[in-house]
């Protein structure tokens, strides 16, 4: 049975399309039948992240309008052969998707995989709706900062009031994928702590993603960190995400500060001031 | 930066912390019913220029939350046309 995942998030810039790409590649590394498909009409970048830029031809919004066959407008992953991308168009608005016509093109895409990955844009309005509406679970991305914990839990009341699952009384799983975490910054108390946004936002953590170049990196070169880098930790964090998304228990690793004595960390940190 | 800094750096995770909890708890309590000041603005205005003609421009409402009560102020002033005449 298929699964239509949203990541999702209120806020932009939190990490919703790495972690769309890195989920995405992470689910199909282990097997499964994956394809993301881009809903930032006029705004697309999950194509870049994942390096296929150059090859979008037909998109969602050719394909919802009746444009283009399916088939015509989902890109194989050339490293992944069991990832694919459906881009979202660059030269539309969100307004060219219809609830009636993402709804066939989500029916269709569960007759073909077995993981339907919806990148959902930033913002509470219609993209962001469409990208919802019709999910099973959600992965809620948030940055430990306030401003991304609220718009998370502004999503996390949309989740639950303006989805199918959630208008006919059906159960919605949502996940936290807690990115952007700075190990140090939160050791410190400057930063909001895992423990401080799992109590706030009350929904189970998928995983944490550490503040890392190798994100980054994987973005420029428009490769998932789990293919390019696979040894990272942010890598790990997105491979252990998805086993826990295909049922897994794996424990969770909270990114740790580089282990230093006292001593080294009382004059260690004078070196750095 | 001096080494007593160390103990004495103010944490601003704790502060981010409170002011998050309180204000969600506000917001998802009000979810749904987004513009509860602007309704009852318009409500309580509209019983009062049933009695007095008052002046829009005139009419501040301010909401301000904290841990233990919220209060909602409304602030109008009276045409100097009505308070004449209660002097009178």
């Amino acid at each position: 049975m298929s699964k239509v995942v949203v990541v999702t998030s209120g806020k932009g810039g939190v990490g919703k399309t790495t972690t769309s790409a890195s989920l995405g590649a992470a689910l199909a590394q282990a097997g499964q039948n994956v394809v993301v498909v881009d809903f930032d009409v006029g705004l697309r970048n999950l194509d870049l992240v994942l390096g296929a830029e150059r090859r979008v031809v037909f998109d969602l919004v050719n394909v919802v309008q009746g444009d283009a066959k399916l088939a015509q407008a989902l890109i194989k992953d050339k490293r992944v052969d069991t990832l694919s991308l459906l881009a979202a168009s660059q030269t539309r608005d969100k307004d060219a998707l219809t609830e009636e016509g993402v709804k066939s093109v989500i029916d269709e895409l569960r007759t073909k995989f077995d993981w339907i990955i919806c990148d959902s844009p930033a913002g509470i309005e219609k993209g962001a709706m469409l990208a919802m509406r019709f999910a099973d679970v959600a992965v809620v991305v948030t940055n430990p900062e306030v401003s991304s914990v609220r718009d998370s839990d502004r999503i996390i009341g949309m989740l639950d009031s303006k989805t199918v699952r959630a208008e006919n009384g059906e159960t919605f799983e949502k996940h936290l994928m807690l990115t952007r975490y700075n190990p140090a910054r939160a050791a410190k108390g400057e930063m909001l702590g895992v423990d401080d946004v799992l109590e706030i936002l009350a929904i189970p953590l998928l995983g944490i993603v550490p503040e890392s170049p190798d994100v980054l990196n994987a973005s420029n070169l428009g490769c998932p960190v789990t293919l390019h880098n696979p040894a990272s930790t942010a890598a790990k964090a997105y491979a252990d995400a998805a086993k826990r998304l295909l049922g897994e228990t794996v424990e969770i690793t909270t990114p740790a500060l580089e282990k230093q004595g006292l001593l080294g960390r009382l004059f260690g940190r004078k070196a750095v001031a | 930066m001096s080494i007593f800094d160390i103990f004495t750096r103010k944490r601003s995770a704790p502060v981010a912390r409170e002011r998050l909890q309180l204000l969600l708890a506000h917001e998802r309590a009000l979810t749904g019913r987004a513009d509860l000041a602007a309704i009852l603005q318009e409500e309580i205005l509209a019983v009062i220029a049933k009695h007095i003609a008052i002046d829009r421009e005139k009419v501040n409402v301010k909401l301000d939350r904290s841990d233990q009560v919220s209060t909602l102020e409304i602030d109008i002033e009276m045409p100097q046309s009505v308070v004449k005449a209660k002097a009178s």
